[in-house]
Parts: C-alpha cells; structure tokens; sequence
C-alpha cells in the first residue's frame, strides 16, 4: 500500500515525461495522421479518405525510393557493424586507463562539428578536383580525375562515418562487461578466434550490437542531409521525398502520409531485427 | 527528420503567442536583400528594429503556411508565386497602395507585378528585385553551349549541372521550341510540353555529373572545372566572372527566364507600418543601389542603377544585349495545381535510369 | 630415466615483466596423477607460473615440458591442460550442456558423441541431469563441478586449477576441499592447484611447493612442509607459528641455547642451524607444540619451562588457543585442549609452559 503522499510524489515525477510525450510525441503525430489522411479535392477543399497511402503505392517512384531507403540503410547499418566492432573491441579489451580514453574520445571528435560541416568534409575530399583523386593522380594510379562523389558507395561512406559511434558506444559498454577470463577459458578449452569470436564474444555482445544497430539503422534511415549532398542524380533517399512534399510541393498530405510510412518502415524493420536475433527491446536498451 | 521539423513548428506556432512590439520587423528575404548596412540606416532613420530570415521562394511559402501567415511581417516570394499560394492556403493581405510611395518605382515594372499579383480585384505584390536564370559557361571549354538543349550535347557530357526544378522545366521547353507559359491557362496543352520535356531531359541524364541543389555548390563546380556548363542564376555567373574571366553568365538564345521578387506582407503580419517604412525606405534610389552591389541583381527603384558599381554594370552589358532584354521571359503567375503536373514530371525523370 | 616421463616438468623458468621479475628460477615436477598445490601469498608470482602453464604468458628463459614435450611456443588451445579460473568463467550465455560440450566442440566431435560424453561426464562429478539449465540457476558448489568437469571431459594431462575455491563460502570451501581431492582420485589427472590459503593446500595435496617473491622455498609433501619447513618464511606461512626473536648464546652439539630478546633461555634441537654463538636467530614453535599445565607439579627435569598467565582465552572448539603472557617477554599463543582443567581457564589464571627442544625451528634472522 502507497500513502497518499507518495502517490502525489509519484504522480508529480510522472508528470513531465507524460507531458513531454503527449505535448512534443502524441500530439504532432496525431495532427500528422490527420492531415495524412485529407485528400486534397481542390483549393482550401478536403475530404477524409486514405487516398495518399494509395497514391504511395500506385506510384512506383516513391516505393523504390522507400525499398531502397530501407536496403541502404540495413547495409549501412550492417558496414557500421564490420567497422564499428573491431574498434569497439580494440578499445574494450585491447587499451586501459588513458589511452582508452584518448581513443574514445577520438571517436567523439567528428560530432564537435555539425553534420553539415562533416558531409562537406567529405565533398572536398571525393570530389573531382578533391584530395583523393589528386592523391592517386600524384601517386600515378589513375591517369585523369576520378569522381567518387555523387553515387551511392559515397552516400555509404557518410552514412558510416555519421553513424559509427553510435555502434561502438554501446559495444563497448557490453564488452567492457565481458571477463577476460572467459575469453582465456575459450582458448584454454581449445578454441580458436574464430569460434571465441563466434561462441562467447558476439552471443555476449548481442544486446550491444542490437541496440547499436537499431539506432544506426533510424539515423541511416531518417537520415537527410548525408544523401542529399553526397549522392548522386539517381541517389534518392525517402527524407528528401519527404521534405520535397513538404516544401517544393506543398503538399503536406502527401508528406505527411509518407512520414508516417516511414515510421512504420522503421518499426518495422526493428521489430524484425528483434525477432531475428532473439533480443528483447527492454532487454538490449536496459543492458547497452 | 521531417517529422521532427514538422512537429517543431507545430509547437512553435503554439508557442508564438507572444507579444511582439509593433516597431520590430520580421522580415523573410532573400540572403543579400538585406545588408547589414542598409539595416544600420533603417533603424537609425525610422526606430524601427528589424529581424531578418533568410529563405528561399518554397521554404517561405512553407514557413508563412505552417503559421497561417503569421511569425513574419514582409515576405519577399517571386511575383508568379502570389496568386496560386494566396488561392490555396490565404497567407497574404492586400498592398493598401495609398501607404506606398509609388514614385520610387519604375512604372512598367510596378504595373506588370500588379497585374500579375491581383487575386479577387486585390493587389497583393510590389516588385523589388528582379534578375534571371539562364546559363552560366566557362567559354573557353564549352563556348558552344548557347542554350538550354546544348547542355545535352555529347562534347560537355559528364561536366553539366542543372536543377531539377520547375525553372529547368520551363527553360527546356522554350528551348525545344515551345511556349509553355502560353500553356498556362490549358492543362491538357501543358501536360503535353512537359511529356516532351520530361523525355529530352530523362535523354540528357547521361549528361548530367549531378543535379545541383544549392547556389554556393554550383558555384563550387564551376569554380572547379568539374561543371563547364550549368543552367544558374545570373548573378552566379557574374560573381564567377569577377574570379574567372572565362566563366560568365550567357542570356540562351530561346531566352532568358525572368523573375521579379516582391514585397507581400503575410496575413497575420502586425507591423504594417514599419514594413510600408521598409518598403518606401529601400526603394530609395541610394538605398536601392546599395542592395544590388550585395545581392548582384538590380532592382525597380528609379534611378536604383545609377550608384552601381561600374564592374556589375559591364557584366551585365555583357550578358545582355538589347536583343536579350527584350527576349527575356518574365514569368506569369501560376495557376492553382499546375506545380502538382509538374511535380510528377519531375520525380519521373529523377527516377528514370 | 626408466620411469616415463613425469606430467609436467619446469626446468628454470624465469618470467621477466617491464620492473620486476615475477617467476625466478623455478624448477620442479609433478608425476602424473598426484595433487600438486603451489602455496603463496598474493603477489609471490604463483599466478604468472600458473599462466605459464596454461599459455596464456611465454616464459622469458627455462623450458617447460608436458608429458616430455617442451610447450614453448605452443598456445594454449594446443596444449594438453585444461584450467578452472579464480571465478570458473562458466560462459553464461550457455547452458550447462554446450558449457562443458564447449572443448569436444572445438575438436569437432560429432553432436550425439558430444551429448553423450557431456552426460557422463556431469555424471560422474555428481550432477547427472543438468545438461538443460542455465548457469545462473545452479549453486556456487554445482557451478565448481561443472567448471572441473568442462575441463575434464577433454581428458586432460594436467588440470590447473587457479584458487577456484577463494569465492565460496566457509562451509561450502571446507566440503569443497574434500570433494576436490576426492574428484581429483577418481579421475587420477595430474592437478595443479594454486592457493593463499595454507589449509586447502595442506588438505588436498599430495606434495606442496611454498612460494615466496617468485621463487620455490621448499617443496615436499604437507606433513614434512608443516614440521620441517626449511626457512623461516615457509616456517611462518604454512600453519600457525610463534615467532620468537632470540640470539645464539651457545652451541652444544645439536643443542643450541638461546636468549630471547626480552631475556628469555632457550633450548633448541637443530643439527644443522648454520648459526654461530652472538648471531641473531628467528624461533618458530607451533601452538601445539607447547604443553599447557596448570601447576609445576611433574615438571621437574623438562625444558624450556615457563610461568605465566593467561591474557587471553580464544574459543574456537577443537581449534581453542590461549594467549600467555610470560613475566617476560612477548605472549605467546598456546593450543588448548577442551579437557579437564583446561576447559576452566579464565583470563588471570596462572599457567606453566614447556615444550620440547626438538619441536622448534630455528633460522637465521633476515639479514643476520
């Protein structure tokens, strides 16, 4: 039995995360609903009716682009992994005290700038007349200019680089909790890396690798600006479908129905993950 | 992302309930349409205190919708934008004309805006500054491009950069031979242009090293040398000139195509009075002349050109002969859903491979 | 040699780190199917040999043989010792089956011969039926099992075993103790354990080796390392001691007659002290070896007999001590045997000490 007093302490601690998910999450969402749902039948005139979820299907443009959002990012996601995880366990078990420090703050480093200023590093560096191509000019690899940006191994690329250290935070955390002596036990039982790696290292990293790759998958997905500036005249990518219903089109209904296809692509896509690697939501954000 | 963005500005229209003195305006412009100094000698001149954002034709339409017209004092959208935004979502209020020192403006220009802007016998737009888009080439290694098609030649392949937006529509289509803004009024002839257009630019994607998005990149890749023909605002081209003889803004031979910026005030705006004061103030002819050197374009102040420095005067005397003045397509207003058509047309060729 | 070669064998080994030396010239072998414990207080560099052994850290000079083949430059998946951690490292995202089926796994034993020979071999530590359950549902004492028997179900030569029991509980390490040496007849493999705790490896071992700053004091069975330690450092570990600080007096064939510090004679047996007379010495002398009476009475002709009285009494059952203090001198603690009048001793009561010179050590002083 509670007090009433402590009913009213915990009413009052409640009250601003309810607050802040039914002012700021609730409630723009169900206005998105809403006007996701009115179908434009001429100026200032709506009707009710589900006729932008029918266009997103009957129009082949916009489901490729939401398929191929949606497969780019699970590579993306699947890249930052390979790349991520030999870092992670670097700094994890492989480096103490300060100089595990000085790496993980390495890898902070590119997020004191602004994602703008990260992509537009990278354009100097693809581009044309950019360092890379310059280097292997120099170097006498390639005889004329090779153009790297504007295609989708380089919207990979910043993908990657944008998202990584939201891969190795959470690996860390759950290897740091990984006992050496566990790893030793495998060697000492006559294991070799490969099966360690494969039966004690990942089975206890999983929490970390799922919720690493549920974060890196939303922001590969919701992501806009690394597409946009990096890829190519083919390189669609379903926020920039988005922004331009909202902004060049202004049609807001058709945008909105998009936004919340996206959220359902993403649910989606994470409840599959979930189900596919045996984890539990509560389970992997508790742990990592 | 969006969502977010979109939910923000949903609280943030909740939230701008607050009081804002009458003396403060909020101004939505173009970046250069506002220079520091200018805005020193307004506020020195009027106590008024002024507030500058700076966007572009879709985002202040964007902006002045999510707020019902309000959050902003002065908008500056093209004049073709008026109407057709002022039908559908009613986020402006009529000019009251008597408040406006119509002697500062170059007739011809205030009466063309006036025409186009009126929606239900109402004079919704001022012109302020007015330029063009067209090509901007680096001579020495594409001089053949004259105009729009030629960026589909094979000689320029892989080294061309256009957006993929309406403008682009237009500019082909009157290249192609064809009068789009004559198509207008008629749904079924527009759609007709632009399945052509749709066609000869899907052709010309081979061609194209990337679909440009913002002013600063395009100037990058023609800076570069990796684009050596783009379809660009003038004053890109000039600007570029002022760096690299060889780059320069080129009038098309099927036309230039010509926009006018407006003042409108937004619906919901709540200092009338100051942005009548900004309007008279800017137009001045020494004012005026002062814009134009930050922003490139001129404008239609009288005797607004006579303080222009002598370098933007010769660079546009190069681009433009009398020939290409006269030549130049000023866009009309667009109706009402004609940008839906549009649309469609151009998420076609994005996806065509 | 005709015997074959003994289980493991280490010739010499030294392990050298950045600034110190952790493994000093250690030598010695253990023939297959005994209990060898290495006995040390932490730091004395027991668990370096220990990873030595096992493969985890490469000696810097000495060899070491398995079975008469030199492990040098063999990692640890390729040698024949299995080793139980300090904690068990029993892999928790396992269940108990694929924890111990983990090594037949890795040597590519087919899956029904895997299963068969995990049951066995849990059941034969005593746990048949566990195969299924998860590491967290079992007992501290059950989780020890199936660490040995995860280890042992690959047969190997030589078992190590890193003070697995330092986690337990009293009660439980005291049954643990048992159990081990039990479990370690059964299956006749060469353990080798190692401990800070003198009583586990006196209990369990067939031959012990005292280990002190990286070097062997003595090695030997536990009764002979008890009784005989060979130095003052195994003298005070192993066991429970009194330390007396004394100085040579006089040296009369084997008996040596000493004066402790506080003024105290002494009579001791050594043959071979080493000591001269004037020289510093260090006594040791267990508390069992002194013999408690309550009067003088029948002590006429002993040695080394003392009055005093009792400071202190220390309850422990069979385990009871006293602490007496002696008109001089430092208190000494004395065994007390739950008999007759000793039971009745109370703080103040006067008391009578003697042992016998044969039943203390005597060693040098360090740095006499």
């Amino acid at each position: 039995m509670t007090t009433d007093g402590s009913k009213l302490g915990f009413y009052l601690l409640l009250a601003p995360i309810l607050l802040w998910l039914v002012v700021l999450i609730i409630l723009p969402h169900l206005g998105l609903f809403w006007v996701s749902i009115s179908e434009k039948i001429g100026p200032r005139e709506f009707q009710t009716g589900f006729g932008n979820y029918v266009t997103f299907f009957e129009e082949p443009l916009y489901w490729r682009t939401f398929a191929r959002t949606a497969i780019m990012s699970i590579l993306a996601t699947a890249l930052t992994l390979i790349f991520g995880f030999p870092i992670a366990y670097y700094i994890a078990k492989l480096t103490r005290g300060r100089t595990k420090t000085t790496l993980f703050l390495m890898c902070m480093i590119p997020f004191w700038v602004s994602e703008l200023v990260r992509t537009f590093g990278w354009m100097i560096l693809l581009r044309e007349t950019g360092v890379f191509s310059n280097l292997l000019q120099y170097l006498g690899l390639v005889s004329g200019p090779v153009e790297f940006l504007y295609n989708d191994a380089a919207i990979m690329v910043g993908l990657v680089y944008t998202s990584i250290l939201f891969m190795v935070v959470p690996l860390v955390t759950t290897l740091d909790s990984l006992d050496d002596s566990l790893i030793e036990a495998g060697y000492d039982l006559g294991g070799n890396s490969l099966s360690i790696l494969r039966e004690i290292v990942i089975p206890h990293a999983m929490p970390g690798i799922v919720s690493g790759c549920i974060v890196v998958f939303m922001l590969s997905l919701g992501n806009y600006l690394t597409p946009i500036l990096l890829g190519g005249k083919d390189s669609l990518w379903f926020t920039g479908m988005i922004y331009t219903q909202f902004i060049t089109r202004f049609n807001w209904e058709l945008g909105s129905a998009l936004g919340f296809l996206l959220l359902a692509l993403s649910s989606g896509v994470v409840f599959l993950g979930l189900k596919l690697s045996r984890q539990s939501l509560a389970d992997t954000m508790g742990r990592a | 992302m969006k969502i977010k963005v979109f939910s923000t500005v949903l609280v943030a229209t909740a939230l701008t309930a607050q009081i804002t003195s009458a003396d403060t305006l909020r101004l939505l412009t173009w970046g250069g349409y506002a220079p520091e100094e200018v805005i020193a000698k307004f506020e020195e001149e009027t106590g008024h205190t002024v507030e500058v954002t700076t966007s572009n034709n879709e985002e202040m339409i964007a902006k002045l919708r999510a707020t019902n017209g309000g959050g902003f004092d002065l908008a500056q959208p093209s004049q073709d934008r008026i109407t057709s935004a002022q039908e559908e979502f009613g986020i402006y209020k009529p000019i009251d004309m008597s408040k406006v020192n119509a002697d500062q403006f170059i007739p011809s220009m205030l009466m063309a805006t006036a025409t186009n802007t009126t929606y239900e016998g109402e004079i919704y737009g001022l012109p302020h500054v007015w330029g063009t888009s067209g090509l901007v080439v680096n001579t020495a290694e594409a001089g053949d491009v004259t105009d729009y098609t030629d960026l589909c030649d094979g000689s320029v392949a892989g080294k061309v950069s256009y957006r993929l937006k309406r403008p682009t529509l237009i500019g082909f289509a009157y290249s192609m031979g064809l009068d789009p803004f004559a198509a207008y009024g008629d749904t079924d002839k527009y759609q007709e242009i632009l399945d052509q257009v749709e066609a000869k630019l899907t052709e010309c994607k081979a061609n194209v090293k990337t679909y440009w998005d913002g002013g600063d990149e395009i100037k990058n890749l023609l800076r570069s040398g990796e684009v050596v023909a783009s379809m660009a605002w003038d004053t890109g081209g000039w600007q570029l000139n002022a760096d690299n003889p060889d780059i320069t803004f080129v009038a098309p031979e099927s036309g230039a195509l010509g926009w006018i910026d407006t003042f409108v005030l937004p619906a919901r705006g709540r200092a009338d009075d100051a942005a009548y004061d900004w309007i008279n103030f800017v137009m001045r002819p020494d004012i005026a002349a002062m814009i134009t050197n930050t922003a490139g374009n001129f404008t239609a102040a009288v005797g607004g050109d006579e303080g222009v420095s002598a370098d933007l005067k010769a660079r546009y005397q190069g681009s433009f002969d009398q020939a290409a003045v006269d030549n130049i397509k000023w866009y009309p207003p667009v109706p009402a859903g004609l940008e839906t058509l549009e649309g469609a047309t151009l998420d076609r060729i994005n996806a065509a491979k | 040699m005709a015997n074959p070669a003994p289980d493991l064998q280490c010739l010499d080994l030294t392990k050298d780190f950045d600034d110190f030396r952790a493994v000093d010239h250690v030598s010695f072998e253990v023939p297959q199917g005994s209990f060898f414990s290495i006995l040390g207080p932490s730091g004395c560099g027991k668990t370096t040999l220990l990873r030595m052994i096992a493969g985890f850290q490469s000696p810097s000079s000495g060899d070491l043989l398995i079975k008469g083949a030199s492990m040098i430059g063999v990692p640890p998946n390729k040698r024949p010792v299995s080793m139980v951690f300090q904690h068990l490292a029993l892999f928790p995202t396992m269940n108990i089956g694929d924890n111990v089926g983990f090594g037949l796994r890795q040597r590519g034993v087919a899956r029904a011969e895997i299963a068969r020979r995990v049951d066995e071999i849990l059941a034969r530590v005593g746990l048949p039926g566990v195969a299924g359950r998860r590491v967290d549902q079992l007992s501290g004492g059950q989780k020890q099992r199936v660490a040995i028997a995860r280890c042992m179900v690959l047969e190997p030569d030589v078992l190590l075993l890193d003070e697995p029991l330092g986690a337990l509980d009293l009660k439980l390490r005291e049954h643990m103790k048992v159990e081990l040496k039990s479990l370690q007849a059964a299956f006749n493999t060469t353990f080798v354990y190692i401990t800070h705790d003198q009583s586990e490896a006196l209990v369990m071992s067939d031959n012990i080796a005292v280990m002190n700053r990286g070097r062997f004091e003595q090695i030997g069975p536990p009764q002979e390392v008890y009784h005989s330690p060979d130095t003052a450092f195994v003298a005070g570990f192993v066991g429970e001691a009194n330390r007396i600080d004394a100085r040579l007096v006089s040296v009369n064939g084997p008996v040596l007659t000493l004066e402790s510090e506080s003024g105290a004679a002494l009579s001791v047996e050594a043959a071979q002290s080493g000591l001269s007379a004037g020289q510093r010495a260090q006594v040791f002398l267990r508390p069992e070896a002194i013999e408690l009476t309550t009067s003088a009475e029948g002590l006429e002709g002993r040695e080394n007999v003392t009055k005093g009285t009792v400071a202190s009494v220390l309850f422990n059952g069979a385990n009871s001590s006293v602490t007496v203090q002696h008109a001089s001198g430092t208190p000494i603690s004395v065994a007390l045997p739950q008999t007759g009048d000793m039971a009745k001793l109370r703080p103040g009561s006067t008391v009578y000490t003697s042992w016998h010179p044969g039943r203390a050590r005597v060693y040098p002083a360090p740095g006499a």
